[in-house]
């Protein structure tokens, strides 16, 4: 088990690492901070001056070693267009995104699970079919259409729900909360509802095909021939055993939700972690970028390991097949 | 971190408390945030402009664009005529309540020319000041240098105690990592005192009761609510959450003149759209250059239809330009204006002349989130370029990729838009653009020409302090880009604001930077 999970660690080690090269590759292609730094009239003399200072000039090996030595001790350096410490910066959006990204995953199951009970129960009534033809819409509408039309109609048409912005906030130690307030919850809404629409389908459906599985398993049939109540058996006995792989599911979209978050984020105006990564790049913010990037890739790694870890913890096998493969190739 | 926090909650609190009262707030909802409550942390003069509500500086603009005494009352040039004595308006308080003197104006320029400042750039003359009493001032230029006054329009002026009290002497430094107070907190002498910011979502200003000047607005504050998607801007704004954009899309100008409870506000900007070209040996494709000939320059001129730009790519909204600066800016004089007339057949005909091969390729460089429908109007020329037998390539991309390339000479012809700021002189393009590339001059010279006769004229004006002289100098200069083509001027771009009928009066000032101190909304809004 020790050198599973050692081995686990070092893969997400080596990903993490991976990552942090090709964000610093990439960024050679967004072109020069400090063309947007200085005003019109700095000098040509001035401009190259804060490019050393900033250590542009360095080769690419260089600026990725300091970047990892210094990202390993938490240290992302400062923004150059907000002036703060990147962490700061990030550790202060990262509540709005992740309450945001929270309301959107129990609005998926709150959602999703029932309607995906429904279709699977009535299957061919035409309820259960004009729910699945949503659920084609839901998964191929862009979320940003989403957003648009949802402002369009609860905003402007309504009036409604804010179209834009997380309304007041609550200081709680370092974490801002808009849930405690009227106008924080309301600004939640439309946002939630439009990031949470391709999950919504996505849960749907998922737990349609595992109930249309599961229905017919032997224990069913023998609980319906007991004569316990049809609802208790599909809500119930069936339900409980399609929410596995459900739970699987959730757990590994946050990283995606997350990731995600910045095109509802940017058409909501919500000010989260994935609306400084898009500010950060119209302005070449090399120190934000690489920041989020590895923040995002964290998150996404960490998920991972954690439900490979779980899944190694729970089903033995999967342990002895890593070892028996490590024999065989030895 | 910790007080801070602290005291953004209690501003949170002090938000709600005030909110239940009927206040005349203009809600701004602008297309992005600004960078940081640092004026001199950024060279971003959409931050400066935000900032000069809450920082004065020792003159400024008046509504009519014209310099008029701020926190300095009058000024003269000493005998020496390099230094300035600056006589200081009295009586005038920080927003701490610190009282404004001559130390603050000397700890202020020195903070803007420090060598970390990225802003140093706007008092290009500046040697040193030295205080002669509480409410004089001296200022040392590098040699006689008339446009001081309008370098000093957009350098605001800090409290010397509340830097040295909060270690915000020097300006932030992100090469050596260092942070600053004024970051995160501002104290000006200006109409408006920040109450609370929240970076991308909301930052709350009052009003200066005890500001100097007689308020001409009747706000009791703002709040600078940046919405950076367009549409979602246009929906604000129809559904009231914002009661005023200085950003309104073009593409949505009919939607938003339709809305009855929104007014647009039109006009054209001070920014001079123009065409460059490389005068450079070789071309990027390492095919000889032929733009360094004054013909084909100007067959290249003759090939644009730019009646047909104004009219489809800018919807009759610019102003067609014959002159490479606006004609509200100093400077200009309305024979520059004429126009070459749009003439293939003669186009054809010189490149012929100058031997310029048929279908030269060449790249043509347009950035995507630049000026106004750059994009498309690019892709127009391109086209209007190849119908009289050139090849031009054209290369779109952001700005953060496109500027490091012209800089380092790595494209041939580019567009290249100029509104003159903050000087508002013609002065500055001559200087920036125009000149030969050596020194402070000519940093925006991406094509790399050199005219002597044309940099004598400009040295002359640069240190020339009769205003008459040397505006007469400007203008003589200006014949010679235009006599000589070295850019093709297009238009002046169209700017748009958007109001609610919340807002009484918002007058529109064409260096496109609102000034809400001349702002009204109707009461209780």
């Amino acid at each position: 088990m020790i050198a599973f999970l050692l081995k686990r660690a070092a893969n997400a080690a080596f990903v993490m690492l991976a990552v942090a090269l090709l964000a610093f590759v990439i960024f050679r292609f967004f072109g020069d901070p400090v063309e947007m730094m200085v005003n019109e009239q700095a000098t040509q003399s001035d401009r190259a001056e804060l490019r050393e200072r900033l250590g542009l000039n360095d080769g690419l090996v260089t600026q990725y070693t300091r970047f990892v030595t210094n990202a390993v001790q938490g240290d992302f350096g400062i923004s150059y267009r907000n002036q703060q410490d990147v962490m700061v910066l990030i550790k202060e959006r990262f509540p709005a995104t992740f309450e945001l990204v929270l309301v959107a995953t129990v609005l998926s199951l709150v959602v999703g699970i029932p309607l995906g009970v429904i279709t699977a129960v009535h299957r061919n009534s035409r309820l259960a079919n004009a729910l699945q033809l949503g659920s084609i819409v839901g998964v191929s509408l862009p979320s940003f259409v989403v957003g648009i039309l949802l402002i369009l109609g609860f905003s402007v048409s309504l009036g409604w729900l804010p179209g834009f912005g997380r309304g007041e906030t609550v200081d709680i130690g370092w974490w801002s909360t808009g849930l405690l307030t009227p106008s924080g919850r309301a600004a939640l809404i439309l946002p939630a509802i439009s990031l949470s629409t391709f999950q919504v389908t996505l849960v749907m459906r998922l737990v349609r095909a595992e109930m249309l599985e599961t229905l017919r398993a032997d224990y069913i049939k023998f609980a319906r021939a007991r004569g316990v109540p049809t609802a208790r058996v599909q809500w119930r006995h069936a339900l409980r055993n399609c929410l596995m792989p459900v739970i699987t599911l959730t757990g590994m979209q946050i990283g995606n939700l997350i990731a995600f978050a910045l095109v509802t984020e940017t058409v909501f105006q919500w000010p989260g972690m994935g609306m400084l990564f898009i500010q950060a790049v119209t302005f070449v913010d090399i120190p934000v970028m690489a920041a989020y990037l590895m923040i995002v890739s964290f998150i996404f790694v960490a998920l991972n390991t954690l439900v490979d870890i779980t899944y190694a913890w729970v089903d033995p096998r999967l342990r002895d097949d890593t070892a028996r493969a490590g024999g065989a190739n030895g | 971190m910790h007080m801070r926090h602290l005291l953004l909650a209690t501003a949170a609190v002090a938000g709600l408390a005030g909110a239940a009262q009927a206040e005349n707030v203009l809600k701004w909802g602008a297309n992005r945030d600004i960078g940081s409550l640092d004026p001199y942390s950024y060279g971003d003069s959409f931050t400066i402009n935000v900032l000069n509500h809450v920082y004065e500086g020792l003159v400024r603009y008046n509504k009519d664009l014209k310099i008029e005494p701020a926190l300095a009352e009058s000024w003269e040039i000493l005998d020496d005529q390099v230094t300035w004595r600056f006589k200081l308006r009295q009586g005038v308080t920080f927003h701490n309540g610190n009282p404004f003197t001559a130390d603050d104006v000397v700890a202020s320029l020195t903070r803007v020319s420090d060598e970390a400042s990225p802003l140093k750039g706007n008092l290009p003359a500046y040697v040193s000041s030295e205080v002669v009493d509480d409410y004089t001032v001296d200022i040392t230029l590098n040699g006689t240098y008339p446009l001081l006054l309008n370098d000093l329009t957009n350098i605001h002026i800090f409290d010397k105690e509340w830097m040295t009290e909060h270690d915000a002497l020097k300006p932030t430094d992100i090469g050596a990592g260092v942070e600053g107070y004024a970051t995160y907190n501002a104290n000006g002498t200006g109409p408006f005192i920040v109450e609370s910011r929240q970076p991308d979502a909301k930052t709350v200003f009052v009003k200066n009761a005890d500001w100097w000047d007689t308020p001409q607005h009747n706000l009791d504050g703002f709040e600078l609510l940046p919405v950076n998607s367009a549409a979602t801007r246009v929906a604000a704004l129809l559904s009231g959450e914002i009661s005023f954009t200085n950003d309104a899309p073009v593409q949505d100008l009919p939607r938003l003149e339709a809305a009855p409870n929104v007014s647009v506000l039109e006009g054209v900007d001070l920014r001079t759209v123009m065409i460059g070209f490389p005068f450079r040996d070789k071309l990027t494709t390492g095919a000889d250059n032929p733009f360094s000939d004054v013909k084909v320059r100007e067959a290249l001129y003759k090939a644009i239809d730019l009646d047909l730009i104004h009219k489809k790519v800018m919807r009759g909204k610019s102003r067609i330009a014959g002159a490479t600066v606006a004609p509200p800016i100093p400077g200009y004089a309305p024979e520059l204006d004429e126009l070459p007339g749009f003439d293939p057949e003669a186009a054809k005909a010189l490149l012929a002349e100058a031997g310029v091969p048929e279908d030269l390729a060449f790249e043509f460089s347009c950035i995507s989130d630049g000026l106004v429908n750059e994009e498309q109007f690019c892709q127009a020329i391109a086209s209007m370029w190849s119908r009289v037998g050139l090849a031009p390539k054209l290369d779109v991309a952001p700005r953060a990729v496109q500027s490091p390339k012209r800089t380092n000479g790595k494209t041939d012809v580019y567009v290249l838009g100029w509104a003159t700021l903050p000087m508002l002189d013609a002065y500055s393009p001559l200087l920036q653009i125009f000149h030969t590339k050596e020194g402070n001059a000519g940093v925006f010279n991406w094509g790399g020409w050199s005219f002597p006769e044309l940099d004598k004229l400009i040295d002359a004006a640069g240190s020339e302090l009769d205003l008459d002289k040397r505006l007469a100098l400007e203008t003589e200069a200006l014949g010679i880009v235009k006599k000589e083509h070295i850019m093709l001027p297009l238009h002046q771009q169209p700017m748009a604001w958007a109001v609610t009928d919340a807002v009484t009066d918002m007058p529109l000032f064409p260096d496109n930077k609102p000034r809400l101190w001349f702002a009204k909304v109707n009461p209780g809004s």
